[in-house]
């Protein structure tokens, strides 16, 4: 009998980004694309293209999102433990952009890190 | 004394009483040529033809009617078919001269510079039909004495078959050959670049011409000078640089020894000849006429003019009974209410500079016009949608008076003869006296049309969102 534990790595990132306030509004200081009731094939950033999940498509230079580290193409897995990987477009936009929080804490998956573990592991 | 005095002065030269300038002298003698040759070549033509068509016409009647006065005794008797042939004959030339007077008898709308091809093609076809059937009638019929008449009769008959060929080959080169459009032709006029393209199809260069013309009367707007924004010294007399003298004797200063010097006069020469004075931004040299750029007039005011100007009178309706005094017919309700509105609309004419096109007549018979059709105040004032706006901007030459038409005569200028057919890149120039209409042809594409067949089943569709938010 041979007992096989299975260790799961997972190419995650934790990012807290911490809301610029702009007169009336706070703002992240980026875009999201993506969504169930979008069309994943048009999507440039996942690899698989029947993924509907909310990807980063745009980051404004010297905004809170870029200052913490948040990268064009990241997957967005979860907002505040929110999960955003089945969401409509705007689901996602409003658990972005609720008034009474300060900070977000989002859970993001990158290619670029996935392609940095799995080469290290090889070598 | 300076012996190469010719070549080396140059003499400013202006008008003075004696002297009319090349242009003028040219004009002159050309109008008097040609309205006297026009004239009688038109009517010459048209008296050959109407000869050759009664000829024609008469032809088989009389085919027919010889035999009868002349050898009536020896005649076989002609039963049924002859009748039969009378009838269709008869109901042949009716249909003949039905169709004649369609195609023919229309009074022509130019009076082309050459002859027209396919009507001289035409007229000479039927004189050589005609008269190779008077040589056969004459020689089989005539002399040898025909006795059998039924014979005679369908020689009659096939006359006149071929003479309703002729006419159907008539309707088919005069009417029917130029429908199909194979060319488009742009005209442009010279003297404001206004511009209009036409399709047609095969035609003559003086064919075309005179399409051209037909509908530049309906689509051009009239040609107003005083538009142009040029003072009016320009305007008046455009005369190229190339003048005519006549020298008396007690003119030339004797053996003078310095060249004659006239004091340049005020010359009247077209704008391209200053072109080192400071143009204005519109075009026009500076100087005491330049002034800026007039606002277009507001036509409110003549609106309102003429609302109130027409709520002074109504239409009499039947069961009133009025005082014979006060009945008017039309006319006199124009004058009566002109009156009341013709300040406004001298007053706005003028701001337009379309003063010469309106008479008062022309006005009042519009206001009759108006008043008789229960018009709107609006259309009253000539200022409908985009085709009727009879006072607020230039409208197509043709609506106004035939005297303000200023001139039916054109002349055809072409590089061509003018009854060659119309080509790719052929370029015309129908001159007047004031600008010119530049035509050139360019033929249109052959197309390829190939077809595709779609699956009704085919049509399906699928939601393509792709939105992106700033958060």
């Amino acid at each position: 009998q041979s007992q096989y534990s299975v260790i799961l790595f997972s190419f995650q990132q934790r990012i807290e980004i911490h809301k610029l306030r702009q007169g009336d509004n706070l703002i992240l200081g980026f875009s999201i694309g993506g969504g169930i009731d979008q069309d994943p094939t048009q999507n440039p950033f996942s690899e698989d293209k029947t993924d509907k999940g909310i990807y980063v498509t745009r980051v404004t230079e010297g905004g809170p999102a870029e200052v913490a580290g948040l990268q064009i193409g990241d997957k967005i897995m979860q907002v505040n433990g929110w999960d955003m990987t089945m969401v409509t477009h705007d689901q996602a936009r409003k658990r972005l952009t609720k008034r009474n929080e300060e900070v977000v804490r989002l859970l993001v998956t990158r290619q670029s890190l996935q392609k940095a573990v799995q080469q290290s592991m090889m070598s | 004394q300076d012996d190469n005095w010719g070549e080396t002065t140059t003499v400013v030269t202006g008008t003075s009483e004696h002297s009319i300038s090349h242009d003028d002298l040219s004009r002159i003698a050309k109008d008097m040529e040609e309205s006297a040759r026009l004239g009688c070549w038109r009517h010459v033509g048209a008296s050959l033809a109407g000869a050759l068509a009664l000829l024609s016409f008469l032809t088989p009647l009389a085919f027919v009617l010889l035999p009868q006065l002349l050898w009536r005794e020896e005649l076989e008797p002609c039963g049924t078919p002859c009748e039969g042939l009378f009838l269709s004959v008869a109901f042949k030339l009716l249909i003949l001269l039905l169709g004649s007077w369609a195609l023919f008898f229309r009074r022509p709308a130019a009076a082309l510079p050459r002859v027209f091809v396919f009507r001289a093609l035409l007229m000479v076809l039927v004189l050589l039909l005609v008269l190779s059937y008077w040589l056969f009638y004459g020689v089989r019929v005539l002399e040898a004495r025909e006795r059998r008449y039924g014979a005679v009769v369908q020689y009659a008959a096939s006359l006149v078959d071929a003479l309703l060929f002729v006419h159907y080959l008539a309707v088919l080169l005069l009417e029917l050959r130029q429908l199909q459009p194979q060319f488009t032709l742009k005209a442009v006029r010279s003297a404001d670049g206004a511009s209009r393209f036409y399709n047609v199809g095969h035609l003559s260069i003086q064919r075309a011409a005179v399409w051209i013309l037909e509908n530049y009367y309906q689509d051009f707007p009239v040609y107003n000078p005083a538009l142009l924004n040029l003072p009016k010294s320009v305007l008046a007399k455009k005369m190229s640089g190339f003048k005519v003298y006549s020298l008396g004797e007690g003119e030339l200063p004797p053996a003078s020894p310095s060249p004659p010097r006239p004091r340049p006069l005020r010359v009247p020469l077209g704008p391209h000849h200053q072109p080192h004075q400071p143009m204005c931004h519109h075009g026009v040299p500076l100087g005491p006429r330049c002034h800026p750029p007039v606002p277009p007039p507001c036509p409110a005011r003549l609106v309102v003019a003429v609302e109130e100007a027409f709520t002074h009178i109504k239409r009499l309706q039947e069961e009133e009974q009025k005082n014979p005094r006060e009945i008017m017919d039309p006319r006199e309700a124009a004058q009566a209410i002109f009156a009341s509105m013709a300040r406004a609309m001298q007053k706005y004419l003028r701001t337009t500079k379309q003063q010469p096109y309106h008479t008062m007549e022309s006005i009042l018979q519009h206001l009759e016009f108006c008043i008789t059709h229960d018009m709107t105040p609006k259309v009253r004032a000539g200022l409908g949608p985009r085709g009727n706006r009879r006072y607020l901007s230039a409208g197509p030459t043709i609506q106004y008076h035939k005297e303000r038409w200023l001139a039916k005569q054109w002349t055809l200028v072409s590089e061509e003869p003018v009854t060659n057919g119309l080509r790719d890149g052929v370029v015309f120039v129908l001159k007047r006296q004031d600008f010119s209409l530049v035509v050139s042809a360019k033929k249109l594409p052959f197309l390829k049309l190939s077809e595709e067949f779609v699956d009704p089943k085919s049509h399906k569709f699928v939601m393509r969102l792709q939105s992106e938010t700033s958060v």
